[in-house]
């Protein structure tokens, strides 16, 4: 059986995954800290 | 503890930790990924497969550590109403909730090759798709239970889920499972170092990782609060 069909889903997924989130992340917290900065300067 | 309650200066604290955690993080895990992927040696009885459990036994790693870190949360939410404990728990289920996932999805690519099966109802897999399903429920209720701020079900819920981390540790000595059993303990350690590598990498680059997801968004929470209580003010100002 060729083991590499299995292993680079198991890594593509699993980068996908993580990079994914790590972005979302990121973008959701600069978004929500910018909105409370331009808020507090009001 | 409640040194950290005021949420200003755990925003302090976050804003300087956070990029110590992620770039790091990033960098290992690339790091360990490449290394587990094209310098490890095959395992002499699974082949290539092996090279899935670089990512496999992270994933389960932060999946089962990750809902003890969202049981603690909620306890200290329940017991000592510490401001951010729920802000903790909530930061935590969505990534604990992936890497249970990953955990899952990497352990059936390694079962077909391995065992000739992509799934088996076996006590460790089985108890490993129970605790999804309690990050999902927890995400669910404290979805739900958003508007209100005295809810509790979410963090009852995560502390009865917290029966199913021994039952996730022991499965696989407890019962007769497929799945098998640990290969490093505190007293023992059945991999050989080129493999052992990648693999404490792999475990210390995703840690970091995990870690800085749940900063960044604790500090998106807090932020989308204080934007929502500032909204707040000034309407009731203007009114």
């Amino acid at each position: 059986m060729n083991h590499i069909a299995f292993i680079i889903p198991a890594y593509v997924l699993t980068v996908a995954g993580l990079v994914g989130l790590l972005l979302h992340s990121w973008l959701a917290m600069r978004a929500a800290e910018r909105a409370a900065d331009e808020m507090r300067k009001r | 503890m409640h040194r950290f309650a005021n949420p200003a200066r755990f925003l302090r604290i976050a804003r300087a930790v956070t990029p110590w955690l992620v770039l790091p993080g990033l960098l290992i895990t690339a790091a360990a990924l490449y290394v587990g992927l094209f310098a490890s040696p095959p395992d002499y009885r699974q082949g290539d497969s092996v090279r899935i459990m670089y990512v496999h036994v992270p994933a389960a790693w932060l999946g089962s550590g990750g809902y003890l870190g969202l049981a603690v949360a909620s306890l200290t939410a329940l017991v000592w109403r510490h401001p951010l404990a729920n802000v903790a728990g909530r930061a935590i289920a969505l990534p604990g909730a992936l890497f249970t996932a990953i955990c899952l999805v990497t352990g059936s690519l390694w079962g077909k090759p391995t065992w000739g099966t992509y799934w088996v109802w076996d006590a460790r897999l089985t108890s490993m798709l129970v605790l999804l399903f309690l990050y999902l429920g927890y995400l669910a209720l404290s979805a739900a239970e958003s508007d209100r701020p005295e809810a509790r079900g979410a963090a009852i819920l995560s502390l009865v889920g917290t029966l199913n981390l021994p039952i996730i540790k022991y499965s696989v000595e407890w019962w007769n499972t497929l799945h098998q059993g640990p290969s490093i303990t505190v007293t023992k350690n059945a991999i050989a170092p080129e493999m052992l590598l990648p693999l404490l990498l792999a475990l210390a680059g995703f840690t970091l990782l995990f870690g800085g997801i749940v900063l960044m968004r604790m500090r998106t929470e807090l932020a989308t609060t204080r934007v929502a209580v500032r909204s707040r003010r000034l309407a009731e100002a203007h009114a």
